[in-house]
């Protein structure tokens, strides 16, 4: 287990937001974390990547406290896309690639042929090779996310760490970039956790879901064998019934209707 | 020779061993051209003036040359004036590059965070209680400045400080400070008014050569200080997560950046007075030329050196006999660059 989280306890302003939180994170697998709004989910993913300090317990990563690193060298072994990244006014699509190389780079070491390399193939694998010399603004928003994911690539870490990679992309794009992570996991082996928000998506893409409510972690394991009505009704508060996903056999969540015994009363115009 | 295309020409130069460098054609190119015109403008501010100097004839007494009256008026009089301008304009190019790639706003200046209006405030207070000579005045704007800044940053410290804090507060801090400062001057007797006045307008017109080693060493060390902390700026650019995800200590880097920024305007301002416009501008018409993403540091210096040299040797020329503070060509120029920054159609903002 490279990455795992030991009694952890996380907040902001001595506010805490998760007390004695385990949890581990399997290599080599996608790792998919779910749970309400504002139920820590992407706090834990920042302090997983280095970005908040526990106030107490720690984040273990290959045998040691990550806060016992370099930052730089948590940086060759842990990628992160952020939920918001900022593409700095006229930059290029290779350029913003590029400096995911930074944690591989000294100063008088600033362009090796790793360092090309890693760019080329980080491009090609997300599909953005074309738009190579394009300015970033000038992209739409699924290219622009996958360019992104080109630049967490380029890092060329063992495990990667996405926060909500999808928000912002049409259903068409957010299917696109789920099916790139499942192929980088695939095909790199790199161990990825994903923080997402539609359940169902969650369901089919993860290898390993863990399901957040209140700071705490409820339930973890394969989706097929943990996601039931009872779970999604304690950790969403949505009552729904699990079905299989024809297309690839993983749980479906379908919400419950509150009109379902007075349907004809809520599909019928209104009558004076 | 290169596998990427990055949209425009990239030089790689590998040394020896693991040693490469990689830099844009672009921006190297531009770098040369405004370092050349600067210098072309150094010779010739260095050679007009009363005693006109022919350009071949102020290359040759720099190189030691020439009639000792030449020599005299080229080296000894007009040289440290010229140096000057290019250090101080280089400190402030690479200090409002600074501020601008920190505060991802192109009106994002060392002005923005107090530090002119705390210098004047530490000038007229030194006036005032020790005296009036160059050192103590220096020592007195240094003072003032430094001391604007800090309470501004610590004011606007909140889980590490971010821009629009900072500029919020840095104005608040320097309406305090400006208020005080024209009470000062009300109050003061006139002869001493009037001396702080000049010094405010920020003018080059007494430099001699001892003013020049300190602010030189000064200028390359913290020029240094910039270099060997690499690209960091343009990462920290990209937002506080990436930044870090990328190895960057944030919180660290950027209070090493904040303090080599304000070093750099308390160098110039100590040397030069307030000089406005140049820290501003600087960063953005190189862009112009440059083409890179983001404020970049080396064409912001040279462009810096370039508008100073420029505004310094205007000033003396256009109502010669009369000499203008440099500070006063800088504001106009100011003017008209704002007035342009205005008409220029709205960039669309990227989200």
């Amino acid at each position: 287990m490279r990455l795992s989280a030991r009694d952890l306890t996380l907040g902001y302003d001595q506010r805490p937001i998760s007390e004695h939180l385990d949890l581990e994170i399997p290599d080599g697998r996608l790792t998919v974390i779910v749970g309400p709004n504002a139920c820590g989910k992407s706090t834990l993913l920042r302090a997983l990547a280095r970005l908040l300090r526990p106030s107490a317990g720690q984040v273990v990563l290959d045998g040691e406290d990550i806060h016992a690193y370099p930052a730089k060298e948590v940086a060759r072994r842990l990628g992160l896309l952020p939920q918001t990244s900022i593409a700095p006014d006229g930059i290029t699509v290779a350029d913003l690639v590029a400096r995911g190389r930074h944690p591989h780079q000294k100063l008088l070491r600033q362009w090796s042929e790793r360092d090309e390399a890693a760019v080329v193939n980080a491009m090609a694998a997300t599909g953005v090779t074309d738009l190579s010399g394009r300015l970033v603004d000038t992209l739409s928003g699924g290219q622009r996310q996958r360019v992104w994911v080109a630049m967490v690539l380029a890092q060329e870490t063992p495990i990667m760490l996405l926060d909500e990679p999808t928000t912002f992309l049409d259903i068409a794009h957010q299917i696109e970039l789920l099916d790139l992570c499942l192929r980088l996991n695939r095909e790199q082996r790199n161990t990825m956790v994903a923080v997402l928000h539609d359940l169902n998506q969650a369901c089919r893409y993860a290898d390993h879901i863990v399901a957040m409510k209140a700071g705490a972690v409820v339930a973890q394991g394969d989706p097929k064998a943990i996601v039931t009505a009872e779970l999604i009704e304690d950790v969403f508060g949505l009552p729904c019934r699990i079905i299989d996903d024809p297309e690839t056999n993983t749980p479906l969540v379908i919400p419950r209707s509150h009109h379902a015994n007075r349907r004809n009363d809520v599909r019928q115009p209104l009558r004076r | 020779m290169n596998g990427v295309d990055f949209g425009h020409r990239v030089v790689v130069a590998r040394g020896p061993g693991p040693l490469s460098v990689r830099f844009g054609a672009r921006t190297a190119l531009v770098c040369a051209g405004l370092g050349l015109t600067a210098l072309a403008v150094a010779v010739l501010g260095l050679g007009t003036g009363e005693f006109e100097v022919p350009p071949g004839e102020v290359i040759g007494a720099l190189a030691g040359q020439g009639s000792g009256a030449t020599r005299l008026v080229v080296v000894e009089w007009r040289l440290p004036r010229v140096l000057l301008a290019l250090l101080v304009g280089a400190a402030l190019g690479l200090s409002g590059a600074v501020f601008q790639s920190l505060l991802r706003n192109p009106l994002g200046s060392p002005d923005v965070i107090g530090f002119n209006t705390g210098a004047y405030t530490g000038v007229l207070v030194t006036m005032l209680l020790v005296g009036r000579d160059y050192h103590q005045t220096a020592a007195g704007a240094l003072a003032g400045g430094l001391l604007a800044a800090a309470v501004v940053y610590l004011l606007a410290y909140r889980h590490g400080v971010h821009g629009f804090r900072l500029i919020v507060v840095g104005i608040a801090i320097s309406a305090i400070l400006a208020s005080v400062n024209q009470w000062f001057v009300i109050k003061v007797q006139l002869q001493l008014a009037v001396a702080a006045a000049i010094w405010g307008q920020g003018s080059l017109n007494t430099v001699t050569w001892e003013q020049v080693p300190p602010v030189a060493v000064a200028v390359a060390l913290l020029t240094a200080g910039l270099l060997a902390l690499g690209p960091r700026l343009s990462l920290l650019a990209m937002g506080e997560e990436s930044a870090a995800a990328l190895g960057v200590r944030t919180e660290r880097t950027r209070l090493l950046y904040l303090v080599i920024g304000v070093a750099l305007t308390a160098v110039a301002t100590a040397a030069a007075g307030p000089i406005s416009f140049v820290a501003l501008a600087a960063p953005q018409l190189a862009r112009l030329l440059t083409r890179t993403a983001g404020v970049a540091l080396a064409p912001s210096a040279v462009m810096g050196a370039l508008l100073l040299t420029t505004s310094d040797w205007l000033g003396q020329r256009l109502f010669a006999p009369t000499q203008l503070p440099v500070g006063v060509v800088t504001v106009s120029l100011g003017g008209l660059y704002f007035a342009w920054l205005l008409a220029r159609p709205m960039r669309k903002a990227a989200p």
